[in-house]
């Protein structure tokens, strides 16, 4: 039984061999409505691999994993399609649920890809596919959100609109998001715990927590901790597709 | 105006194309080409089982295709040698013990030509009901499983992330591969199945821009190569399989014009 109503999926204590080698040991965390959990770590850390553990794409873990829900909406790190499909964004918004087309046009149209619909999914950069992938997974409201790096290829402008697009998807749906990110930078203002991986909890906490850590420090290096301060600043205008500039 | 066994063999023809076009989309997609072949390779031994115990011959086939089917899935999982070497192992030794089981039953008169490429003077009324209601169970099936089975074939993880059971979905393809290559073997002989499968839905690749319409124009292509390839064994007195896959390479080749026109478009 779900005691706690509020927790969407939890990790108790969870690690992956593959090769004999661990992937990730003994990470342990927790995902509930409403909240975002920003996992972050150096490169090989396992962060998709924890994240893939919680979405029980690994079976033969360590530890075990409590999920809540089945709706869930994934936005994996690598996606290979294989061209031999011919696939539109279209068809591959309804790809695991049959979703309404106002809904469909309502995602495309948050992410800033409606124009794109009847587009062959071959033929999009890698920035706007990212942005169909996101799409895709908020269109079909899940209680559960997980990111694996979600805006890589993005531009800078659309990198932060899309992290606010996804605090205000936490906000409006109410579901919870595991987010993973190389860059807390980034994430700062969008998350609400951060869990700092390095084949292991390194250490977890609030975002400013994490950023004074020493061993955040130690892992980053110093620039890392420095970055408080960047994220405060706010954009006045932003750009549209057709190159206008709209004041905010 | 055309023979009963002709009239017999169009209804038959076109029922295995109806199957054979979604299905043949999906060995495309998933780069299953050589698994089709294997699969039709088994049928043989079916066959001769089928022959030796006085069997249906499309039951018989169906179960020792899902059979080899089922082993190879299982022989991926436990050892290491690369799929393309299991299928070869499978798909000759089973042919080949096929071929030996043949060579007891001396007291049985084998059409070898007409297992091998098909015989259209061999479609009965009971074929058309086998090829009928069980090209409309594999139908239902496929429906059933369409959703975590294309999903898992754009992209496996996704699938599974979000609950789809693609697993399950692709051992139950497998199992209509064989069904697939049951009801169709007395129609296109068992070395030419798998070029029913692949080449209308190659076809449709090339003139279809969306999942849907390649499964579409893959059964209007299998339907046609069925007809034009059916008329032609009547008129030239050749084996049914070649003519209808001729037949279907010839639609092939049709389509090819169409790619290079939207090439030139691009450019």
């Amino acid at each position: 039984m779900n005691l706690n109503s509020n927790i969407l999926v939890k990790l108790n204590n969870v690690g992956y061999r593959e090769n004999n080698k661990w992937l990730v040991e003994d990470v342990s965390l927790q995902v509930e409505k409403g909240k975002i959990v920003t996992l972050i770590g150096p490169n090989g850390s396992g962060k998709s691999t924890t994240a893939k553990i919680a979405l029980g794409i690994y079976k033969n873990i360590e530890g075990n994993v409590e999920k809540y829900t089945d709706k869930v909406g994934y936005v994996p790190q690598k996606i290979s399609i294989d061209w031999t499909l011919p696939l539109r964004v279209n068809d591959f918004m309804v790809l695991t649920e049959n979703i309404k087309h106002d809904q469909i046009d309502e995602a495309l149209s948050l992410t800033g890809v409606i124009h794109l619909k009847n587009k062959n999914l071959g033929n999009l950069s890698g920035g706007e596919f990212q942005r169909v992938l996101l799409a895709r997974a908020i269109s079909k409201k899940p209680d559960l959100l997980v990111l694996d790096e979600p805006v890589q290829g993005v531009d800078y402008t659309g990198e932060i609109a899309l992290y606010e697009l996804i605090k205000k998807i936490s906000d409006t749906l109410n579901c919870g998001i595991l987010l993973i990110s190389h860059d807390l930078h980034t994430v700062m203002k969008a998350t609400d715990h951060v869990v700092c991986l390095n084949g292991h909890v390194c250490c977890s906490g609030s975002p400013i927590d994490v950023a004074r850590n020493n061993e955040y420090k130690t892992l980053f290096g110093d620039q890392a901790s420095q970055i408080l301060s960047v994220y405060e600043h706010k954009h006045d205008h932003e750009h549209s597709h057709e190159g206008e500039i709209k004041k905010n | 105006m055309f023979d009963d066994f002709f009239i017999r063999a169009l209804i038959a023809g076109i029922g295995v194309a109806l199957v054979t076009g979604p299905l043949g989309c999906f060995v495309i997609w998933r780069r299953l080409s050589y698994f089709g072949d294997t699969l039709s390779h088994s049928a043989l031994l079916g066959i001769t089982i089928a022959y030796s115990f006085e069997l249906n011959i499309a039951l018989s086939v169906f179960v020792i295709s899902s059979l080899i089917a089922l082993i190879l899935i299982q022989l991926q999982k436990k050892t290491n040698l690369p799929g393309d070497a299991l299928l070869g192992l499978l798909a000759h030794s089973s042919l080949a013990v096929g071929l030996v089981v043949i060579g007891f039953l001396t007291f049985i008169r084998f059409d070898i030509m007409g297992l091998l490429f098909g015989d259209i003077l061999a479609v009965t009324t009971n074929d058309i009901f086998i090829i009928w209601g069980g090209g409309a169970a594999i139908l239902i099936v496929l429906k059933l499983i369409w959703k975590p089975l294309f999903a898992s074939t754009v992209n496996y993880e996704l699938a599974e992330a979000e609950g789809l059971n693609p697993d399950r979905a692709k051992v139950i393809f497998t199992i209509l591969m064989s069904a697939v290559i049951a009801i169709s073997i007395k129609m296109v002989g068992l070395l030419l199945i798998t070029g029913m499968l692949i080449i209308p839905a190659a076809m449709a690749r090339n003139i279809s821009d969306s999942p849907q319409k390649m499964v579409l124009f893959s059964v209007i292509g299998g339907i046609l190569s069925v007809v034009l390839g059916l008329f032609s064994s009547l008129e030239f007195n050749s084996s049914s399989g070649p003519s209808i896959i001729a037949a279907s390479l010839f639609l092939f080749i049709l389509s090819l014009i169409k790619i290079k026109q939207s090439i030139q478009l691009k450019n």
